[in-house]
């Protein structure tokens, strides 16, 4: 009796031992870690967590198509039909709709840094709705000029309705602004390809207007960019728009672009005074021999001193690593780490308890922050040198004399805005709104020739 | 004559440039499209794992009503009486139903008695997703028992931003890129038990698989 139970107990634990360890893979996660065991119910079955489905994919196609519709309209506008209300009408509608209901998302400006992320990280997926959004102007620009610029981009259309009081900037203060644009859009790509965050999506001064809500410092960016624009004509465009910084210099080489009168400009000046933007350029004077040389010899100079400055620059962005890589939420975190770890830190912060909790160990964080800071010594240099680039350019930009005959928008300036249209005294003949362009002039009288010309060194007086 | 060799020579290199350019940028659309064959597109996610319930997503997301929500994994769930995820912890012993009891600002939390079991009773917690506003309250007060309950990215909200402004918010780098096709996330915990479910042929939890990518 005393065996056959035992025998009995010896089976049961064999049993129980096989079954365990045939049930424990299966079994081990769920009662190891729940505090309390889930009870099992007579007549009520334990229901299972449910979650929404994704939305349907059917809006960022219809956004692409939108897209695509609304560049060949501005081009037309400006290129084919010459119509300034048109451009404005579209401009209102691409505000709305790009703007105020898709919210500002997906624009070409950010796409240009998942375009860099998807270069230098493999892993990351680029929607292909980005890709079509940051190309197709691209596309368009080598074309028709920056006609996105113009109506589409909701950025642009912001500022373009409120450009109502636009003052002349001095033109040293506007090429030196303008350059601002390039390093922009460097630091961008640095940091998006280093995973460190979108800047041109974190600082777009318009999304709380299209969202209609943001924290207090991008409201006040964001409002003080608006009043700008009513007094300088698009701010965000001409200063900072790293977008548009590569549609300038494509706009360069394009096929067609905006020209302001429709047949010979009788220079009159009408336009120059009226672009918001400083875009356009009037024509230039014969120069005294001795002017050619000065300028000549600047022209040397700036090949000379182009170099140094990218040098200069170069030194300068290696010298910048910790503070660049500081933008990278990891790195604050392992300084704040290393402060709290030397009793200096007087708190922890949230992102510190996180870490303690997340079984990482310092080390690691340490070695990860370090190498990332090599990181930005490189990549600091490299924004550096590109800064130097884009001021060495210019200054040889600066330096060579074009020819000019008549008033001529800016390749790289001009936004396609079609303003000038409505002021040109032969575009007004053109569409029968008068049969004389001395109607159209202040004083009745046609200018005997370009009115620069009547000054000396080009300058108006 | 030299002047008009010049222009030609000019308009070359424009034309040349813009050859180049259209080219390139060819390429580099192609050159995305194809390396983006090779995978999914990615939404936003949180790693329940991850998540210290810091109550950023009710705060940060750039849409009115955040996209986060709280979901309720029934089989992590303890049905216990004193919940510490529906009450506050003076709420606990009085287990008075009053606001000032109650972890959920907005009243989210739905309590509903199941059974009488050897002296024990047993109360079901669902959330009503529409009042949930992602505060995190009730994840962090779960987190003290089984932690069934847990935030998730509702991918029907969800505008699946280029930078998600809960993720540059998250204290606890609980953000992740997930693939659209698989949106969601269970607790490593949940996964075994809701793949056994799955296996007695139960649909909704075959459903909920489908839906989360594991990270294994």
């Amino acid at each position: 009796m005393n065996r056959i139970f035992r025998l009995r107990v010896a089976a049961l634990l064999v049993v129980a031992l096989v079954g365990g360890v045939l049930m424990g893979g299966v079994m081990a996660d769920e009662s190891s870690d729940l505090m309390f065991p889930v009870p099992e119910f007579s007549d009520h079955p334990i229901p299972t967590a449910s979650v929404p489905e994704v939305q349907g994919e059917v809006a960022p196609l219809l956004d692409v198509a939108i897209l695509f519709v609304a560049l060949c309209l501005a081009s037309y506008f400006t290129l084919v039909s010459r119509s300034r209300r048109n451009v404005l009408l579209l401009t209102i509608a691409s505000l709305l709709w790009f703007g105020f209901w898709r919210q500002g998302c997906v624009c070409p400006v950010g796409a240009t840094q998942n375009v860099a992320l998807a270069i230098f990280d493999p892993t990351y997926v680029v929607p292909l709705t980005v890709v079509a959004f940051f190309v197709l102007p691209l596309v368009f620009t080598l074309f028709f000029g920056r006609t996105f610029c113009a109506s589409v981009c909701p950025l642009g259309a912001m500022q373009e309705l409120l450009a109502v009081r636009s003052i002349r900037v001095p033109r040293w203060l506007d090429h030196s602004l303008g350059l601002v644009a390039y390093i922009y859009l460097g630091a961008a790509v640095i940091f998006a390809a280093t995973k460190t965050g979108f800047i041109i999506c974190r600082y777009d001064p318009f999304i709380p207007f299209f969202r209609l809500g943001a924290n207090t410092d991008m409201l006040l960016f964001g409002s003080s960019i608006l009043l700008i624009s009513v007094f300088v004509g698009r701010p965000y465009c001409r200063y900072l728009c790293p977008y548009g910084a590569i549609l300038r210099v494509l706009s360069c080489f394009s096929k067609w672009r905006l020209s302001i009168p429709p047949d010979t400009c009788i220079n009159c000046q009408l336009c120059e005074d009226v672009c918001p933007y400083g875009a356009i350029h009037p024509p230039t004077v014969t120069q005294s021999p001795e002017r050619r040389r000065k300028g000549k010899r600047r022209l040397v100079t700036a090949l000379m001193v182009a170099p140094v400055v990218v040098l200069g620059f170069w030194w300068l962005g290696t010298a910048l690593a910790v503070p660049l890589s500081q933008w990278h939420p990891e790195s604050r975190l392992a300084e704040q780490v290393r402060l709290e770890e030397l009793g200096v830190a007087a708190s922890t912060t949230e992102a510190s308890d996180a870490f303690r909790g997340s079984g990482r160990s310092v080390e690691q964080l340490y070695q990860s922050a370090l190498s990332r800071r090599n990181d930005f010594v490189t990549l600091g240099g490299l924004l550096g040198a590109w800064t130097g680039l884009v001021i060495g350019f210019k200054l040889i930009h600066l330096s060579v004399r074009r020819r000019r005959d008549d008033y001529q928008a800016d390749r790289a300036g001009c936004v396609s805005c079609g303003r000038c249209y409505w002021y040109c005294p032969v575009e007004k003949v053109r569409l029968g709104l008068i049969s004389d362009v001395s109607e159209a002039l202040p004083d009745g009288q046609l200018p005997t020739g370009p009115l620069v010309q009547l000054t000396v060194g080009g300058k108006k007086s | 004559m030299n002047s008009e060799k010049q222009t030609d020579r000019r308009g070359f290199l424009a034309d040349g440039a813009r050859v180049a350019g259209v080219v390139s940028a060819g390429v580099l659309g192609g050159f995305l499209a194809g390396r983006r064959g090779q995978a999914d597109e990615n939404r936003w996610q949180i790693d329940p794992d991850k998540c210290v319930g810091c109550g950023n997503c009710a705060t940060h997301c750039v849409l009115d009503e955040s996209a986060v929500k709280c979901v309720q994994c029934f089989d992590m769930c303890g049905f216990c009486n004193r919940c510490t995820g529906y009450y506050t912890l003076d709420g606990l012993d009085s287990r008075d139903t009053a606001a000032e009891d109650l972890l959920c600002p907005t009243e989210a939390i739905i309590r509903t008695f199941v059974e009488g079991k050897a002296g024990q009773n047993f109360y079901e917690y669902t959330i009503d997703t529409d009042a949930c506003i992602g505060c995190a309250m009730c994840v962090k007060g779960c987190a003290l028992m089984n932690g069934s309950l847990y935030l998730q990215v509702m991918h029907d909200r969800c505008v699946n931003c280029n930078e998600c402004a809960i993720a540059v918010a998250c204290p606890s780098d609980a953000f992740v890129n997930v693939s659209a096709d698989k949106p969601y996330r269970l607790k490593r915990v949940a996964l075994g038990v809701m793949r056994q479910k799955a296996g007695k042929a139960d649909k909704a939890a075959q459903k909920l698989i489908d839906q989360v990518q594991a990270d294994e």
